[in-house]
């Protein structure tokens, strides 16, 4: 019993954060970076911050994760940290040569009030910033928000640096795929590819964090959106922003500055939210949706038709971050199962607004005290038949013999999330197989002898 | 790339039988190199985190907290509170009014419910910047509640890992002495710097217990806050890891007069060597001698006939290594020779000069050695010198096996033990696995000669 400590009875707690459910903004912003191709991301702080990031990024994706530091010490404590991410700007160009520093802040370097866009000018104005190379910048206290804001807050920096004003528009779109696997990245490409759709997506860590093994070190790998597809998104029809926690800030600069028009999706997790991208997609573009993805949403169909009973009325207990978690828990009701307790640590009404439509009896929160901890405590008092979520699942899925599926962030413990999909039909079809192989696993080992059967 | 090396860091490279220079080190990092370094915070939190009966507190944003919750290995044969995750979580509001009624609040709520031993509460970058009085919030829970709360001065931003080594000392110095100590025999140690990381600590005080002798505390693995409270009742420290807790045996060798032995207890030479250093402390009591040498005897005749298998299948590979303390360098060079593996690259995160001048003695000559290094000249001389495996931690893995090369992780995320005669087992196994992985016949560059890196 890991979880020996987790009391039943449930207490209000204003102080205190037992066993998150979120991680500071920095991450996100990290990871966001690595999806722009030839991108250096940069921490301005302590040399732990960006450690601790580098290691849980490599903990998830099992992939190398390069990213700088200012190296705080006291003195820059005292004294601002300018003449460390002077130095750092200068050190990076010169040795990693990357195309973009992407630069995010940190608790200590906001609280100090170091102005990075005045830093990063000043590098500019003192000739530090080769012609033809980027640094573009992200305020990311870890005291405001959680990781998903972070990673919010660089793609809206993106947003802001890189599109072209012009009064040109391309036959394209944007697409702002939120926080969402590699995998997933290459899956919504897919299926732009397969209605024949121009786009723009970014960030896009499909071919960073999913590099192949080629016998060497690529310090910048191939994958990641370009620079010039940046420059160019600004000319687009349309964009796209998948999940409004993610990418509804970098739709709105995008709009700001270059009038492109946008609507907020959900990202396409399961049957009603794919349709419903799948329809605006074309309802913007005029393209029809070919029959291979009509196929694959009547595959997806039939496997939740083929496998009903096994899904009916199950309840689910289901955290981590609320853009993945809206869409999931729609997808859950709609194949019969029965979400019963959400949980996700980061802040924002929409959360609260949406879950009151989906599932307006179930136990949810999110934003502070918002933990695994409230989570098990739930789980206590309403057992469920599933558990949903990142690695830090599998204590109370041990401790009370849940079967548990991973999905989010972090993932330390097993490997597929960098491969396969969770989104579109396809995606949905691997879910099911997930949450059906573990509920049947359980059935299969807790039947007795007589019971035990070949066929289900 | 034009160069793979720093102009600032060049001389915290050094190739032996090459270079003149003398090697830098104990040097801030580099702004904008990709460091493998971490912060006084890290220090602090993997040194204490195996006090099991405790409860750890980080006072600051989520993120310290979060990314230090269960990362260790470090094992423990009774309670688990040291694996829940404890935050005061601050906010924005936090950050301009002060943190300390926050911290203050979520104490007096822990305290009474989880009844711990004792309570670590984790200063953070943040914390150390607004200015929260820590140790006067530590000082009044001590008094309401009667059990000890121990401040852990760990602001990120005032050094390096190795100054979080030293907070981590000093607030086990606060529990040091406080308990009782009449029971304690002569024939007593404690075992400084042992994390018991897959139950390596349980092995070695096992052979300590056929010696005869009495293991007091060990700290921090599967640490109790009762045998730390009484350490000083040992009649030596046996300082394992170097980097981590000698500051703690400095500060008990000056206020108890406990003399301390620097050991490793990683290869067969140094794992018997540390038996014998502490039989000849104990010279009054000539048995203790003669039970470590039957240890030794009856342990090395168990690994011996193994050791010759993986000699024959390894001898002549090339090895790579990269780890936190320059101490665990040395055993590692060491045992590889066993198996008749040398060394081409050795570098430490936080090595100082002394470790230095012996780790240069001890490898072969063009060996590289490098101080605080990054991913690209960790790779480039990887290349270069045509390593077969890379030794190292969470961060270097992936690199490694990009590379194409083997991988052993010698830091927290091991999951084998590695220490005494038997994890030297494991170990040449676990080189064995990785070197000649079938796999490696999947790479391109194992046709002909090692790529270069783009």
């Amino acid at each position: 019993m890991l979880l020996r400590h987790t009391d039943k009875k449930v207490k209000e707690r204003n102080a205190l954060t037992i066993n998150p459910a979120k991680t500071c903004q920095p991450v996100g912003a990290m990871y966001a970076s690595l999806g722009i191709h030839g991108c250096m991301p940069h921490s301005h702080g302590s040399q732990g911050c960006c450690a601790y990031h580098r290691s849980a990024l490599t903990r998830h994706y099992k992939e190398p994760v390069m990213a700088g530091t200012s190296s705080f010490t006291e003195g820059s404590s005292v004294f601002g940290g300018q003449s460390n991410l002077l130095q750092a700007i200068d050190n990076i160009f010169n040795v990693y040569d990357p195309d973009v520093i992407a630069i995010h802040t940190t608790c200590l370097s906001e609280t100090i009030g170091d102005d990075v866009s005045q830093i990063t000018q000043k590098a500019i104005d003192d000739g530090k910033v080769p012609a033809g190379k980027h640094v573009i910048q992200a305020s990311t206290p870890s005291y405001v928000g959680s990781h998903v804001t972070g990673f919010a807050n660089m793609c809206a920096s993106i947003a802001k640096y890189f599109p072209e004003v012009s009064e040109l528009k391309l036959d394209q779109v944007n697409v702002l795929p939120g926080w969402v696997e590699p995998s997933d990245m290459r899956e919504i490409k897919r299926m732009l590819l397969a209605m024949q759709i121009p786009y723009v997506l970014f960030p896009d860590t499909s071919g960073v964090l999913d590099a192949p093994q080629t016998g060497s070190h690529m310090f910048f790998p191939k994958g990641g959106t370009k620079i010039p597809d940046l420059k160019r998104c600004g000319k687009s029809i349309f964009t796209f922003a998948l999940g409004k926690f993610c990418s509804e800030l970098a739709a709105l600069e995008l709009m700001k500055k270059c009038s492109v028009p946008f609507e907020v999706l959900d990202i396409p997790i399961g049957i009603k939210a794919t349709d419903r991208f799948m329809m605006k997609l074309s309802e913007v573009t005029g393209t029809s949706i070919p029959q291979m993805l009509e196929d694959e949403r009547g595959q997806l169909v039939d496997i939740v038709t083929d496998m009903q009973q096994y899904l009916y009325g199950k309840k689910v207990a289901l955290y981590g971050d609320p853009d993945t978690i809206i869409p999931l828990c729609e997808f859950l009701v709609d194949i019969g199962m029965k979400p019963v307790h959400i949980v996700s640590g980061t802040p924002g009404k929409y959360f609260e607004q949406r879950m009151k439509e989906l599932v307006p009896g179930a136990n949810f929160r999110n934003g502070p005290q918002a933990d695994m901890y409230l989570m098990h405590q739930w789980i206590k008092n309403e057992p469920v038949d599933l558990i949903i979520g990142n690695t830090y699942g599998k204590y109370i899925s041990r401790d009370e013999n849940i079967p548990f599926v991973r999905l989010g962030f972090p993932i330390y413990d097993r490997i597929g999330h960098s491969y396969f999909p969770v989104v579109g039909y396809k995606g949905g079809m691997r879910l099911l197989e997930k949450i059906l192989s573990v509920i049947m696993d359980k059935m299969d080992a807790d039947a007795p002898e007589e019971k035990f059967e070949l066929v289900m | 790339m034009s160069s793979n090396v720093l102009i600032e860091r060049k001389n915290q490279v050094w190739i032996k039988s090459e270079s003149i220079n003398e090697l830098t080190c104990d040097k801030q990092s580099v702004a904008g190199s990709v460091s493998q370094r971490a912060c006084v915070f890290c220090g602090s939190r993997v040194v204490l985190y195996p006090v099991a009966d405790a409860l750890h507190i980080v006072h600051g944003p989520i993120g310290c907290a979060s990314f230090t919750w269960d990362i260790r290995g470090s094992l423990s044969s009774g309670p688990e509170l040291h694996r829940v995750s404890f935050s005061t979580d601050l906010r924005e509001k936090d950050v301009i009014y002060g943190g300390e009624r926050k911290l203050e609040s979520a104490l007096s709520e822990l305290i009474p419910k989880y009844q711990p031993n004792a309570v670590f509460v984790y200063a953070t970058c943040i914390t150390g910047i607004i200015g929260d009085d820590i140790k006067a919030v530590c000082k009044k829970i001590t008094n309401i509640f009667n059990i000890p709360v121990i401040p852990v001065h760990s602001e990120g931003f005032k050094g390096t890992k190795k100054d979080g080594y030293k907070a981590a000392c000093s607030a086990l110095a606060q529990l040091v002495g406080t308990g009782d100590i009449t029971a304690i025999p002569k024939l007593s140690i404690n075992i400084l710097g042992e994390f018991n990381l897959a139950g390596e600590a349980w092995m070695i005080e096992e052979y300590y217990k056929k010696m005869g002798i009495e293991v007091v505390s060990i700290l921090t693995g599967d640490g109790r806050v009762e045998k730390i409270k009484k350490s000083h009742g040992a009649s030596l420290n046996v300082v394992q890891c170097s980097g981590s807790l000698s500051y703690l045996a400095e500060m008990m060798k000056e206020k108890y007069g406990i003399p301390f032995i620097r050991v490793s207890y990683f290869g067969i030479e140094d794992m018997s060597q540390s038996l014998y250093d502490v039989a000849d402390f104990f010279a009054d009591y000539p048995e203790v001698r003669l039970k470590a040498e039957e240890v030794v005897k009856t342990e090395i005749n168990l690994i011996l006939p193994e050791i010759q298998k993986y000699r024959s299948a390894l001898s002549g590979k090339k090895a790579a290594v990269y780890v936190g303390g320059a101490f665990k360098a040395f055993s590692l060079i060491k045992a590889l020779k066993l198996i008749g593996m040398s060394v081409v690259v050795a570098g430490s995160q936080t090595g100082n000069q002394k470790d230095y001048e012996q780790l240069k003695m001890l490898c072969d000559p063009g060996c590289v050695i490098l101080d605080d290094s990054n991913p690209l000249e960790l790779s480039e001389y990887v290349i270069q010198k045509k390593a077969d495996l890379f030794i190292g931690g969470v961060k270097e893995r992936p690199i490694a096996f990009k590379l194409g090369i083997g991988f052993c992780d010698h830091n927290h995320e091991r999951k084998i033990a590695l220490a005494g005669y038997e994890g030297m087992i494991n170990f040449f196994k676990e080189v064995y696995s990785s070197v000649l992985s079938p796999v490696w016949n999947f790479m391109p560059c194992r046709n002909g000669e090692l790529k270069e890196i783009v």
